[in-house]
């Protein structure tokens, strides 16, 4: 068997309608797996958007991902920062707990052990902020569910080579 | 000094103008009719009036493939742009140069089901190379000079430029091609010289090499195929071409020894089973091309040079990838190689070339001469060819065996002669496409190499050639079946002839003279000659219905799963290697 490996991309494009999905089109039309998926804007003056996909795939698929993205004509530039030495990856999640009593007070103390902040609070809810590595965010999303949880947003990773290199 | 403004519609044909463009191939409709306003009042653009917009791409995609430039469609709204998307996927399947321009609902009506309202940009998403929603007349001139430089530059493709109709009455300023440059787009057309040198090298020291051509060499140009043939012919090397890539190395040339594929030669095969060096120009290692992965070419090194990165490594893994334009490697590849790439191990390579004339004296072409009762298809194309090659001729096919038979049996001694479907198999190409060959070159002789299923796809288009005279010849190999789709039920579902009769077709030769053609049919092979000649010496279009061997299928053939050393030569070959349970599920 062939290992299936996990790389996170970072592909620079035009800030134009229907780039996104160009990019998610490629994904879908020849079967490659999106694990996720962000986009903003990140330069303005030039008009460009920087798009981070985690994605699966055996070398040769992650090479064709990677080949098939350069091909999209608003495409500007492709970094494999899984292959190209170390990067940052980041997520952020905000998650709603609902209940009172003992359960809610485990979960704010979990809060402030994995280091999320509280940004929204009833007396019978809180909503949760928290950044980290995905792990993280799923060890502590395990952990809120026998207490309370009731709602998840994620949005997915963002990531950036270490050093002083740039795109 | 600042320009007049131009109205949308007038920066369209000025565009077009300007890049180049002497003929559209086209259909009106509500939301194209002012680019139709602007095209009557000029004399520099020539429109040709097609009947269905699929049409208009397939012959827009013939213009193309016989000349090497851009074709051109223009196409309205809602209908007019979903009738053109088959031939949108054909032209990125076979990496044509095209610009279709859609009309599109005036901007403000859009995303409200207005009337022929389709979401172009997004349908034509994944069937071109790119395309392009025009909003605001300032951005349309600099649209579509990139439209013309992204279809024809890197790996050539089909464009979309969707025109909403205020864009095309707005005013707007019109900028000239020379002043748009593409922000980011930018093919690599120089091969690195290190892996040139490297090319150099395994060349020179290969005992069994193959080179293996594509459509890149044609879509390169002539030059391209002419450094192809030089080097082929230095290195005394065999070489086989893919359906595309026929004519990119002269058919009568003894180093070729015919197509490659599923239905390629046996030689042709069995050399790229066999090669320790396999040298892919232009090429992507198509699953018509390769049979079974895991058994293809077992022993060979491989070379591939290709435009595109992503046909590289996609489904075989290469030694040694150049990207960049095949003519500028080639060119690079026999400068550095001058001196070293003739003096080859001479004695292994007459040993390759020993196996290799085992290989043709199989001669896996070869079928039932002696029939005198009917006419062989093959023998059809074998007499078509005879009359024909000394002319200036184009060949057109559909889908199907006849193109098989054509692709065997027709030979191309130059590049842009032969137009066919070979990415998405289109029936109903060859008609509309022998229109645009003969509309780019009207004094040439362009025969549609036809099967009777496939030409009425598009047999409306007779009309088109009807009002505009083309003396196109529509050359039909009728067996009254689908014959390939009756050859796979005969080899894979136990002959259940499922829906591959044609039960009802037309009189082709009142169908002829219904379209103010010369119709003619002929079911004796003693009198298949003068019919030929007769088709030739008419001087309008004409339609040859040849009854042929309904029950004759196309060998030598792979079947699916199997590997090139596991080809069917004939019928007799059929019951001995039945097709694999993996083989049934392949296309």
């Amino acid at each position: 068997m062939v290992e299936i490996e996990r790389h996170t991309i970072a592909v620079l494009v035009d800030n134009e309608p229907g780039v996104l999905a160009r990019v998610i089109g490629l994904f879908s039309g020849r079967g490659y797996n999106i694990e996720s998926l962000t986009v903003a804007e990140v330069d303005r003056a030039n008009g460009l958007s920087r798009i981070t996909i985690v994605t699966t795939g055996t070398p040769m698929i992650i090479e064709q991902i990677k080949a098939q993205l350069s091909r999209l004509v608003p495409v500007h530039k492709i970094r494999d920062l899984t292959d190209e030495g170390p990067f940052v990856e980041r997520e952020m999640a905000l998650i709603k707990i609902a209940g009172k009593g003992d359960a809610r007070i485990e979960s704010l103390r979990l809060a402030d052990i994995f280091r999320a902040r509280v940004v929204d609070s009833t007396t019978e809810s809180f909503v949760f902020e928290m950044t980290g590595s995905s792990e993280k965010l799923n060890a502590f999303i395990n952990l809120m569910e026998p207490l309370g949880l009731v709602e998840i947003s994620r949005t997915g990773a963002v990531a950036i080579s270490r050093g002083a290199a740039s795109f | 000094m600042a320009a007049e403004p131009l109205s949308g519609a007038d920066i369209v044909i000025k565009a077009l103008v300007d890049q180049g463009v002497d003929v559209v191939f086209g259909y009106p409709g509500g939301a194209v009719l002012p680019i139709y306003d602007s095209l009557f009042k000029q004399n520099s653009l020539r429109h040709i009036l097609v009947r269905h917009e699929q049409g208009a791409v397939h012959a827009a995609e013939g213009y193309a493939r016989s000349t090497g430039r851009v074709g051109v469609v223009l196409v309205t709204s809602g209908p007019g742009a979903t009738n053109a998307v088959t031939g949108l996927t054909d032209a990125l399947m076979d990496s044509v140069p095209v610009v279709c321009l859609t009309g599109q609902v005036p901007t403000h009506l859009i995303g409200n089901d207005a009337f022929q309202e389709a979401d172009t940009t997004g349908i034509t998403r994944p069937c071109t190379k790119h395309n392009y929603l025009v909003k605001d007349v300032r951005e349309l001139a600099r649209m579509l000079h990139e439209a013309f430089y992204v279809a024809k530059s890197g790996r050539p493709g089909p464009v979309v430029v969707d025109l909403p109709k205020d864009v095309l009455f707005a005013p707007g300023p019109y900028t000239p091609p020379e002043e748009v440059r593409h922000k980011s787009y930018r093919p690599q057309l120089r091969p690195d010289p290190v892996r040139i040198s490297q090319a150099v090298e395994m060349i020179a020291r290969a005992k069994r090499p193959l080179f293996y051509g594509g459509g890149g060499l044609i879509n390169s140009g002539p030059e391209a195929c002419a450094r192809f043939a030089e080097l082929v012919r230095l290195t005394d090397a065999p070489c086989t071409l893919t359906l595309m890539g026929l004519g990119a190395l002269p058919a009568s040339d003894p180093h070729f020894l015919g197509m490659v594929g599923m239905h390629g030669t046996y030689e042709a095969n069995l050399a790229m089973h066999g090669c320790d060096l396999m040298v892919a120009v232009g090429s992507r290692f198509d699953d018509r091309v390769t049979g079974r992965l895991n058994a293809f070419s077992p022993g060979s090194k491989k070379i591939h040079i290709d435009i595109d990165p992503s046909s590289i490594n996609k489904n075989v893994r290469v030694d040694l990838p150049i990207i960049g334009d095949v003519g500028e490697a080639l060119s690079a590849i026999l400068a550095e190689g001058a001196a070293s790439l003739h003096c080859a191990d001479s004695a292994a390579r007459s040993e390759w070339w020993r196996a290799i004339d085992k290989w043709r004296a199989r001669d896996c072409l070869r079928y039932d001469r002696g029939r005198r009762d009917l006419i062989k298809p093959q023998y059809a194309i074998e007499r078509l060819y005879e009359f024909t090659r000394d002319r200036d001729v184009y060949i057109t096919t559909e889908v199907g065996q006849h193109q098989m038979w054509a692709a065997q049996f027709f030979k191309f001694d130059e590049p842009n002669r032969w137009m066919t479907s070979g990415g998405l198999g289109t029936m109903g190409y060859g008609l509309p496409a022998a229109m645009g060959v003969q509309i780019a070159h009207p004094e040439a002789l362009v025969i549609d190499i036809a099967g009777e299923a496939s030409v009425l796809m598009n047999i409306q288009e007779m009309s088109t050639i009807a009002q505009y005279r083309l003396p196109v010849k529509v050359f039909i190999l009728n067996n009254q079946y689908m014959g390939m789709v009756r050859q796979w039920q005969e080899l894979l579902h136990g002959g259940r002839y499922s829906e591959s009769y044609t039960a009802a077709l037309p009189d082709f030769v009142k169908l002829a003279d219904a379209f103010g053609a010369v119709g003619r049919r002929v079911e004796d092979p003693a009198k298949l000659d003068d019919a030929i000649r007769e088709m030739l010496d008419t001087h309008s279009a004409f339609i040859l219905d040849v009854a042929v061997d309904p029950a004759e299928n196309c060998f030598p053939m792979i079947p699916s799963g199997a590997a090139h050393n596991e080809m069917l030569l004939g019928p007799e070959d059929e019951a001995e290697k039945p097709v694999s349970e993996e083989g049934m599920v392949l296309v």
